[in-house]
């Protein structure tokens, strides 16, 4: 419950980056009790800003305070991460910071415990750990190694070692990105009932709908800086999305397709469930020209097992491929590059682009042998540059030049590169993974309407997704996949869609 | 408090000046272990100087000593642009030589247009040979090539020496373990009267242009670039990391095979069991130092052959231990190591009380 007990106030915080602001004087409250949304598009400043909060970086001008239970202020120096931790603020992190090989005890108590101690408490720890979980209701096999979870046990991990820590300021930054809606929404049950016992949470999501059904209160930071709050109660999305980008956001355009023929068909496709990947069980799909086929579905169900499969990266142990062109029990990068399969992988950074090369390489890596690109094994240097030119203006991507490394672009830019990539070809089918994860409202936008004119072109499109919003809203078709199983469904309803993502039966 | 943080995109002027300044600071820092020996520092310095250049004799010996450096430092920096750790230069150049003196001293007899070439060959496949097999063993079975290349050149080095004294020994050599000469076909010629420097020199500059135009302008070279940036993207775009992976290891092993078969068809005329002072091992520092640059590579060869030479004279002349080349060399591949962290972090002191 929201008290007008202050617990944490950032004044005037600012950072900067050579010529860059990244954070133009900041100020935030937060009371006990209080959930505060955090907005912004990437980019926008909330990362830097939480960065100051836990002294990662120290800020050129601002200052945090703190007030402790009995209500004395206190100033955090800057700059020093272990202050913030013994002011007992903890953050859950977007990409976990959870040891593979150790048990979920093991790193719940990593670093709690002094180093030259030689008995270890361990009944102690485990009888706290467990009350815990009865209190807040997040739930963990204690002695399983993390790398035997799924991405939602991991998640509830991160958050039982803050609670561990006994910290009255959580951070959650984008916490329901790997989670089902029903997964989310019993995460926001038991935040609620620690919130009314007292904590209180900083949130930051792209996920409109979770922070107005779970804020109290929410503030939007643009350009670096915040350029409105507001009580949750008295927000709406239209307002909240005005605020951020600075103008009214449209849903993607976009009517029903016209289909063709079959451009895709797997048929019988097994995998078997590899290391931190599930398999696939008899997965058939027919993809046909002119449609977006939305898989939906938690992340760990098999997805990245079927995009391997379609991406040429894992041969099915049975089960055979059949594209426009020829038809094959497995594909491989080149032969699904030859067959017109145009791939924008998961990881962009790791399976999509080559950091150090340079932004120009990138946008032809794809087809090096191809005349356009090279004449007897020679790269034709004026021809890339001309190429990528005209790639980078016709896709926008922004960054310090085409013969800059693609390291030095933006999420949102290599997604656009890559994008790039994929469509100048006029693939006849399309694997979009996760193609938005991680980008702001514009640039996700820019990727949805691309995708859907590469579907009016004729294109088929296979749109694997976790974000439930994305895949209603772009897909003509939708497959949820649950266990390494895919099952067709006409339903629209969020609900019931959630109910086949969690493996019950509609 | 010190606050570091990348730069995010180094310039070219700092880039190639860290190699430059790292080069010169060693030498600099050689003045210490002189002052401990006593000698005059600046006479020493001086004798280094004439050592390298005071003659057309100095200079060229120079250039003959930089000649198997350049081919094992090419070695090096091809191998590490795939992030293909060859640390077997060494026995990769044994492997040619052998390969050189078994072609080149009697087993085909052909004209000089013949014999040059074959041997060559002979030794480039023995030594990319010799690289292949720990490539496959990492490719097949996860196996640290660092290890196994490490490792294979004691068991080629013993491998030499038994052959010296089997084999390959000479009957006419009176009971040393050395080879049959190479018949005089098969030398690379000398390049000027009176002078030790052979073809092989010239040879070795060609290879760097080749390499530098292979993987600077072709499409081998993007994919060797992209198979040792991130070879899961390599994969996803099609191309076939364990193929090009593979073809590197055998280049790279061809090219310290090259360094065995110039010095023993170009300097030594004949195999034993010293031939090399460790050229293997001091290639990856030529490459190091050359961040990885081919036509760089040329030139820190170059230096590190004057620091060689110029010491061993020095050391003749005012009786100081030759050990100091050794000694500048590990300081200037410390120095560029060094260097290089600061070309990429910029670093900044903070007064107290600042912010970071």
């Amino acid at each position: 419950m929201t008290t007008s007990q202050p617990v944490l106030s950032l004044r005037g915080m600012t950072k900067r980056f050579g010529t860059v602001t990244a954070a133009d004087a900041i100020d935030l409250d937060l009371s006990r009790g209080e959930v505060l949304a955090l907005l912004g598009e990437n980019g926008a400043g909330k990362t830097t800003l939480m960065n100051m909060l836990f002294g990662q970086y120290t800020p050129d001008s601002g200052s945090v305070h703190v007030w402790d239970e009995s209500g004395t202020e206190r100033l955090l120096p800057p700059g020093q991460p272990h202050a913030a931790i013994e002011a007992r603020i903890g953050m859950v992190h977007q990409h976990f910071t959870l040891a593979e090989n150790l048990s979920v005890v093991d790193n719940i108590l990593l670093g709690t415990e002094r180093l030259f101690h030689l008995n270890r408490n361990r009944r102690a720890a485990r009888a706290k750990l467990e009350a815990l979980m009865t209190h807040s209701g997040l739930h963990a096999p204690l002695d399983a190694r993390i790398r035997d979870l799924s991405v939602g046990e991991r998640q509830r991990v991160e958050i039982l070692k803050a609670l561990y820590r006994d910290v009255r300021i959580l951070v959650l930054d984008e916490p329901t990105a790997v989670l089902t809606p029903q997964e989310a929404d019993g995460l926001f049950v038991s935040m609620r009932s620690m919130v009314a016992q007292g904590l209180s949470v900083i949130f930051i999501s792209h996920k409109l709908r979770e922070v107005l059904s779970f804020s109290d209160r929410i503030a939007v930071l643009r350009h670096g800086a915040k350029v409105g709050e507001m009580a949750t109660a008295e927000a709406d999305t239209h307002s909240i999305i005005r605020m951020m980008i600075g103008e009214e956001h449209d849903a993607p355009e976009r009517s029903p397709g016209k289909t063709g023929e079959t451009a895709l068909r797997l048929s019988g496709i097994n995998v078997a469930p590899g290391r931190d990947t599930g398999g696939l069980l008899d997965v058939s799909l027919d993809l046909k020209a002119g449609e977006i086929v939305g898989i939906a579905g938690v992340s760990g169900n098999g997805q990245s097992a079927l995009a391997r499969v379609i991406s040429g990266l894992v041969a099915p142990s049975s089960g055979s491929i059949e594209t426009a062109t020829a038809s094959q029990t497995a594909l491989t990068p080149r032969t699904a590059l030859a067959q017109g399969i145009g791939r924008i992988p998961e990881d962009r950074h790791h399976d999509g682009i080559v950091a150090a090369l340079s932004v120009a390489e990138n946008l032809v890596i794809e087809r090096l042998d191809d005349p356009e690109v090279s004449r007897a094994g020679f790269l034709k240097r004026s021809a890339m540059a001309k190429h990528a030119e005209d790639l980078s203006a016709a896709y926008d991507v922004r960054g310090p030049g085409i013969h800059a490394r693609a390291a030095l672009l933006s999420g949102g830019n290599i997604q656009k590169l890559i994008l790039a990539r994929v469509l100048e070809t006029h693939p006849g089918v399309i694997l979009a993974n996760q193609p938005t994860r991680g980008l702001d409202f514009r640039a996700a936008a820019e990727v949805s309407r691309r995708l859907i004119a590469a579907r009016d072109r004729g294109a088929g499109v296979i749109l694997i997704s976790e974000d439930l919003d994305e895949v209603l809203s772009l897909a003509d078709r939708i497959l949820v996949m649950h266990a390494g199983e895919l099952t067709e469904t006409a339903s629209r309803d969020r609900s019931a869609i959630g109910q086949l993502m969690a493996g019950h039966a509609a | 408090m010190i606050e570091i943080t990348p730069r995010e995109n180094p310039s070219r002027l700092l880039t190639a000046g860290v190699p430059v300044l790292a080069a010169v600071l060693s030498l600099v820092l050689a003045a210490i272990p002189l002052a401990f020996a006593g000698a005059p520092i600046l006479d020493a310095y001086g004798q280094m100087v004439t050592g390298v250049f005071g003659s057309a004799f100095a200079f060229t010996e120079m250039l003959t000593r930089a000649t198997p450096l350049i081919f094992t430092g090419l070695a090096a920096a091809v191998a590490f642009k795939a992030r293909l750790w060859n640390i077997g230069g060494e026995g990769q150049l044994y492997l040619g030589a052998m390969a050189a003196v078994w072609v080149g001293t009697g087993m085909i007899d052909g004209p000089p247009i013949l014999m040059v070439p074959l041997v060559l060959l002979a030794g480039a496949i023995a030594g990319g040979l010799g690289m292949l097999g720990p490539a496959v063993l990492k490719t097949r079975f996860g196996a640290d090539e660092v290890v196994t290349s490490l490792l294979l050149n004691f068991i080629i080095l013993i491998f030499v020496q038994m052959m010296l004294e089997g084999p390959l020994k000479d009957p006419m050599s009176l009971g040393w373990p050395q080879s049959e000469p190479i018949v005089d076909a098969a030398v690379l010629p000398q390049l000027m009267e009176k002078m030790r420097l052979h073809a092989g020199f010239l040879l070795a500059i060609g290879t760097a242009v080749i390499a530098h135009v292979i993987m600077a302008m072709t499409v081998w070279g993007l994919k060797i670039r992209a198979v040792g940036e991130n070879p899961a993207a390599a994969k996803h775009a099609g191309i076939p990391v364990t193929r090009v992976f593979l073809a590197v290891a055998f280049a790279s092993g061809a090219l310290a095979g090259l360094a065995g078969v110039s010095e023993v068809a170009g300097l030594k005329g004949y195999l034993t069991a010293d031939l090399s002072p460790g050229f293997g091992y001091t290639g990856i520092v030529v490459a190091m130092l050359a961040g990885l640059s081919p036509l760089g590579v040329v030139a820190s060869a170059i230096f590190i052959a004057s620091v060689f030479v110029g010491t061993d004279s020095m050391s003749r002349a005012i009786g100081v231990s030759s050990f100091l080349a050794d000694l500048t060399v590990s300081m200037s591949l410390i120095c560029v190591l060094l260097g290089g962290f600061f070309a990429r972090f910029r670093i900044r002191r903070l007064k107290a009380g600042e912010a970071a």
